[in-house]
């Protein structure tokens, strides 16, 4: 099968029967060709909807309180349950194996100004793993650490929006800001990509919050994400369980909806997860339609070239040629197109997927990219099945008595 | 060299048989040159491809080389003809995309030559049939007898038993024709035992020996008056 001479043969035929060659190559690299860009716009489209969800962390939980709309326990309605540091503090405690990352936080509205430059942000204070619930992303600087909190420093992580109106182009990270009359030096520049009141955010640790502004141990919302290798009805549970926690640390009324109410992003990955389902269908169908009309182009066009040289087959075998000399320089010849042009297809496709880029963005069609091994796998079933295709009238080729190939013209 | 007897052949037509070969006995000695004479649908085609290990044979013994034929699989078939036999046919069948070298160097390919050694030999049997100088051209680039030329060197390539000529001069015109029966005499004279398969009289004539085939039987073997050509 390694003969070199074989293969000195097999390229002959390739070279000298360049019409053949390149048909049955053009199939190939056409089906491939398609497979990518079709399997890569399609990647682009699920990528777009994975950007329109991922904004939150999708396995975020938020807990947030009001006023109770029943009686309970000697509580009259419309009592204000209000969350403080020791409840956040008890649900950690508590739901320790079950929680990712957990934040409480303090929403606030300050003029801020640096130098002659003023302007109104929302304020949000909050614990250093809120950067991993909001996954903002550090561009100067860093985050809100432990230590800021444990010394109630006077330190904030401004949003990108922010950074530009108060400092331009200069760097922000180092600078003192006034808010309401107090100083908080800047440590930390972030951005998001998809989310532009995000860039308008200031970050301040909570106690430092706490203390100055507002005098008390008061949480206005909590904010958590669930351990991520729990599925989804584990998620929902969890959210219920800690809904039952805190009505019962804070006497609310177990049916109360509106003391205290949890918002839980499980809910709806749910909804996202389906849609993706039903991409990641649409993407094996579109995939394998492809290859389908690939294995059966590359089949007429064996079962073609074995008819069209039946009678070279023929004078071969007069001349000695062995009926498995005739089946591997049949065979050998497909594989060595089929790689080729499916090399050539790979190129080409990987080539426009590339030049696309977020060109298309607009269509909703970002980064647009097809992993190498599925190609690889591709062009390998195309060549399986080239060599299925082949192998059966290359048999029946070189069973046939060489006088009757050679009476067929 | 080729022993036939009581040879039998018959193909399934729908649900008969056709008794193609009825009975045929045939002695060739080494070195004959034979011509083997019959109309369409006497049965020299048959006779031919049983001869050239083609087709096989129902009853009867075909003995070539000394070596009793029989349990012929396609494998051995193959190998056997590319040692014993040389093939010239009608329509040259030669390799539309190879040039005459190369078409010359085919069966050595197929005894696993080495190439370069292929085509030193093949070289020297185009030069036998006078045509050294066309070595690198393509088939469609010959005349009839050139390209029956190159047929007969690539049937010579691997010196086999017997040259098996079915109708070698059926396409080409009376000039080129007798050109190339000498050819042929040439090589009868070199030693080797040719078969030729014909219907013309006078290709026939050429021979030393003329059997005439109807029906499935034979129905005359006589020697001709060819006076040997001494070189």
């Amino acid at each position: 099968m390694f003969d070199r001479d074989l293969w000195r043969e097999i390229f002959q035929s390739i070279q000298k029967n360049k019409l053949r060659s390149i048909l049955s190559g053009f199939t190939i690299s056409f089906a491939i060709l398609i497979f990518t860009l079709l399997f890569g716009i399609a990647n682009g489209l699920q990528n777009t909807f994975e950007s329109f969800f991922v904004k939150d962390a999708s396995n975020a939980i938020f807990i947030r309180t009001g006023k109770t709309s029943k009686p309970y326990k000697g509580n009259q309605t419309g009592k204000r349950i209000q969350l403080a540091n020791e409840d956040f503090d008890f649900l950690k405690i508590k739901n320790e194996a079950k929680i990712e990352h957990a934040s409480g936080r303090i929403f606030k509205n300050f003029n801020v100004a640096y130098k002659s430059n003023r302007n109104n942000y929302n304020i949000r204070a909050v614990h250093p793993a809120h950067q991993f619930i909001e996954k903002s992303l550090m561009t100067r600087g860093r985050y809100i650490n432990l230590a800021d909190l444990q010394n109630t420093r006077k330190v904030a992580v401004i949003g990108k929006m922010v950074s530009d109106d108060l400092f331009q182009n200069k760097p922000a990270v180092g600078k003192y800001i006034q808010m309401q009359g107090i100083a908080f030096q800047i440590v930390g520049v972030f951005e998001e990509a998809s989310d532009d009141n995000e860039n308008r955010m200031i970050y301040i640790p909570i106690n430092t919050a706490q203390s100055i502004y507002e005098k008390n141990d008061e949480i206005n919302e909590i904010n958590l994400t669930y351990n991520p290798s729990m599925n989804y009805e584990e998620a929902l549970d969890f959210g219920y369980l800690l809904k039952k926690q805190l009505q019962q640390r804070l006497t609310v009324a177990p049916t109360d909806q509106r003391a205290i109410r949890i918002q839980n992003n499980a809910e709806g990955k749910k909804g996202i997860d389906q849609m993706m389902f039903v991409i990641g269908i649409l993407i094996l169908f579109i995939g394998f339609g492809t290859l389908i009309a690939g294995i059966v182009g590359i089949s007429n066009i064996m079962i073609y070239i074995v008819k069209e040289r039946t009678k070279e087959l023929g004078i071969r075998k007069v001349l000695g040629a062995s009926p498995r000399a005739i089946v591997s320089l049949i065979l050998l010849e497909a594989i060595s197109i089929t790689s080729l042009a499916g090399y050539l297809g790979i190129f080409i496709g990987m080539g426009a997927l590339n030049f696309i880029d977020d060109k298309l963005e607009a269509y909703f069609i970002k980064d647009p990219h097809v992993d190498t091994p599925l190609l690889i796998a591709a062009v390998i079933v195309l060549i399986v099945a080239g060599c299925i295709a082949g192998y059966m009238p290359a048999k029946r080729a070189s069973k046939i008595k060489p006088i009757v190939a050679l009476r067929a013209e | 060299m080729i022993a036939l007897q009581k040879l039998h052949k018959s193909y399934p037509i729908g649900k008969g048989f056709l008794h193609v070969l009825k009975g045929l006995d045939l002695h060739v000695q080494e070195g004959e040159f034979i011509s083997i004479m019959g109309s369409s649908g006497s049965g020299k085609s048959t006779l031919l491809n049983i001869l050239g290990l083609l087709d096989t044979h129902d009853e009867g013994t075909y003995e070539l080389n000394k070596q009793k034929i029989e349990n012929l699989d396609e494998k051995k078939g193959a190998k056997w003809r590319n040692e014993l036999i040389g093939f010239v046919f009608q329509s040259f069948n030669l390799i539309a995309y190879k040039t005459a070298l190369e078409n010359v160097a085919m069966p050595l390919f197929y005894r696993g030559t080495p190439k370069k050694e292929r085509l030193r030999i093949a070289l020297q049997y185009l030069d036998k049939v006078g045509l050294k100088d066309w070595a690198q051209h393509l088939p469609n680039e010959l005349s009839g007898g050139q390209k029956q030329r190159v047929a007969i060197a690539r049937a010579l390539v691997t010196q086999p038993k017997i040259v098996l000529a079915d109708e070698p001069t059926g396409a080409l015109d009376s000039n080129t024709s007798s050109a190339i029966m000498t050819l042929l005499k040439e090589i009868h004279n070199d030693g080797m035992t040719v078969v030729v398969i014909t219907h013309e009289e006078d290709i026939a004539a050429q021979t030393e020996r003329i059997v005439r085939l109807k029906d499935g039987v034979i129905t005359s073997d006589e020697k001709t008056a060819q006076p040997k050509i001494t070189t």
